[in-house]
């Protein structure tokens, strides 16, 4: 069985045919990627098929798994929402942003809230210390984000609205962004 | 106010992302010249103009390419270093962003001169629209003829694979970096064998990062003489300073190597918020050593910022001011350190998570006197006696925030409180910081709130 179906295996294929021959193993993040696409985080069953693509056991594709915090080994929210509080957002309000997601979020927001929609992270630097704080949903950012803008943004998730992204375009959900993070998404 | 723009001459043009405007604008002749030029050429010149790297350690570039050896019969590859991850740093980001044909060729041009026929981009994963821009520009480059088989009709071939990591400070340290793009967990290696002779798949392989390879088309159009001309001798060229934190302005900011700190912060980045009084920065992201306001008119190059006991890093320039407490600001970072610490060696391990928990205590108000020379210990035994370098740059806020703001420490330790917050001292020193959440201690600015109400 599998997570993977017959058209996404060939898509696995392509995957790893992007490294020189031999070194496939390249291809374990991207493939782990593509797992998370389809289940919305990594389930044993998707370690376990990653180690049948690429001759590993399963052991192995776990511990390449476990230490990458993008690579999700446990049930992870519709929406993946990052505040970071790193020197350069804090010093520009992070605290506040992230109390407020966390109030806006409620119980369980650190693991996943019980209607099964967002997934809280702290995060560490995001790259874009000029747009601080910085807040990114599923991996696209936003820029100078409030204590009120994070609610307002939490808000139209709730109601299945498309927020409008600093830069790029929104993926839909956490499962979208690890299909582009697997390359296979659009540049449009 | 900035006369010299070499790499972010283009950012005024959103245009320039898309390789027509980009060819329209002088893009690629470099590469059409260098492929005129044999390899070790196009090495010597690199060499000769001076440039070093831009991601941290300031290696001479031509230098780097020449120790590639060519007789091994294996590939040799060429790698990107996209996985920028120091704190305060976007520098890359942008580049790749706003003019993403420049870096890539400067990498073609790299990988020509390396004589490699496959390259590795390897992109931070939390950088998903970069590398989307990515994915376009390599789409646009192989349509054009720039990437692929026989470029520009020289018989040169090359691929380029894009890679994404999947969130790990560590990999952009060149060896954890190697490890990850072959599929495994991202920890350092042993060196040596350097990566020139035994990198990626146990091949010859340069690394470079992107501002690097972004001023290489440069100094193949202009010459090597011309890029030497600009700034100190040992420091040529232009530097990226990436700004964040209490400047009204924040930002990057592309000025010629050796320009004082001051005109960055002050002019460029419009100075501090508020017209407050500016306290420490950094200048090459969190894991150089803070200097303070005395050190103003220090240059921006590599050898003067060392001789200010600091190091230029990344050049980004971390700022804050006369409210913040420094003690915090170690405390986060050191939450940092502690949290992308790999776990391969372990002063590196379990120092991060000493030294968290110690500024933990302090910043919460329950610091004891011994708690400065324990830091102090802690970071004569950390420093260098890491696997890799991520534990010395964890060392940098603690003992040169110690050295310059050790008053700030004391000031804890003795108030059983954060001085810069309003919360009332704690009663009593058994009580388990933990239990309520720390005062606010960064201050506040119009756009800046207080932080730390959160206590992980």
């Amino acid at each position: 069985m599998g997570v993977l179906s017959p058209e996404l295996r060939e898509i696995a294929e392509s995957i790893k045919a992007r490294y020189p021959t031999g070194r496939e193993r390249s291809a374990i993040l991207p493939l782990l990627y593509l797992v998370q696409s389809v289940e919305g985080w990594v389930t044993r069953e998707g370690l376990h098929d990653v180690a049948g693509l690429l001759g590993l056991t399963t052991a192995e594709v776990e511990a390449v798994a476990s230490f990458y915090t993008m690579i999700r080994l446990r049930p992870t929210g519709q929406h993946v929402v990052a505040v970071c509080t790193n020197l350069a957002c804090a010093l520009r309000g992070a605290g506040a942003v992230h109390a407020a997601a966390r109030d806006a979020l409620g119980p369980n927001c650190g693991s996943v809230t019980e209607d099964g929609m967002f997934t809280l992270h702290e995060e560490e630097c995001l790259g874009a210390c000029d747009a601080a704080p910085v807040v990114t949903v599923n991996f696209v950012n936003f820029d100078r984000v409030t204590a009120e803008g994070i609610v307002e943004l939490v808000g139209k998730l709730r109601r299945g609205e498309t927020p409008q992204p600093s830069r790029g375009t929104f993926p839909g959900d956490f499962r979208d962004a690890s299909r582009s993070l697997a390359g296979l998404g659009e540049a449009e | 106010m900035n006369g010299v723009r070499i790499i972010t001459a283009r950012w005024d043009e959103p245009d320039t992302v898309w390789v027509d405007r980009y060819v329209a604008t002088a893009g690629y002749e470099a590469l059409r010249k260098a492929l005129k030029m044999t390899p070790v050429e196009v090495i010597e010149e690199v060499k000769a103009s001076g440039l070093r790297g831009r991601g941290g350690a300031g290696f001479p570039t031509g230098v780097k390419w020449s120790f590639v050896p060519q007789d091994t019969g294996k590939p040799t590859y060429l790698v990107v270093n996209f996985d920028e991850s120091e704190p305060g740093t976007f520098n890359n980001r942008e580049l790749v962003e706003r003019d993403p044909h420049q870096f890539l060729e400067g990498a073609i041009i790299a990988a020509y001169a390396v004589q490699c026929h496959t390259a590795l981009i390897y992109v931070r994963g939390e950088f998903l629209w970069p590398g989307q821009v990515l994915e376009r520009t390599l789409a646009e480059a192989r349509g054009k003829g720039f990437l692929g088989k026989d470029i520009l009709g020289s018989g040169f071939d090359l691929d380029v694979i894009l890679h994404r990591g999947a969130g790990a400070y560590i990999c952009g340290e060149e060896t954890a970096l190697l490890s990850s793009a072959e599929g495994y967990r991202g920890q350092p290696r042993q060196r040596p064998p350097f990566p020139a002779v035994e990198g990626l798949y146990a091949s010859p392989t340069a690394i470079n990062n992107i501002e690097t390879l972004a001023n290489v088309p440069h100094i193949i159009a202009n010459g090597a003489k011309w890029f030497a001309s600009i700034g100190p001798e040992k420091s040529p060229g232009t530097k990226i300073f990436s700004v964040s934190g209490k400047v009204v302005r924040p930002g990057n900011y592309e000025v010629p190597m050796g320009t004082p700190a001051r005109v960055v912060i002050e002019e460029l980045a419009g100075g501090i918020l508020d017209g407050a009084k500016l306290k420490a920065w950094t200048p090459g992201g969190s894991s150089t050593p803070f200097l303070t306001a005395d050190h103003l008119d220090v240059g921006l190059d590599f050898e003067s910022i060392a001789a200010a006991g600091s190091l230029l890093g990344t050049g980004a320039m971390l700022v804050t001011d006369e409210r913040d407490c420094m003690v915090e600001a170690c405390r986060r970072l050191s939450q940092f350190y502690a949290h992308e610490s790999c776990g391969k060696c372990t002063p590196c391990r379990e120092g991060t998570w000493w030294v968290e928990r110690i500024l933990e205590r302090i910043e919460g108000g329950s610091g004891r006197p011994e708690d400065l020379s324990l830091l102090d210990d802690l970071c004569l035994n950390m420093l260098f006696r890491g696997f890799c370098p991520l534990v010395d740059g964890a060392v940098s806020p603690i003992s040169s925030t110690l050295k310059h703001f050790r008053s700030e420490y004391e000031a804890h330790i003795r108030e059983r409180r954060c001085p810069f917050s309003s919360r009332p001292p704690m009663r009593s020193g058994l009580a388990p910081p933990a239990e309520e959440p720390p005062a606010p201690s960064f201050g506040s600015g119009p756009e800046s709130v207080p932080i730390s109400q959160v206590l992980r």
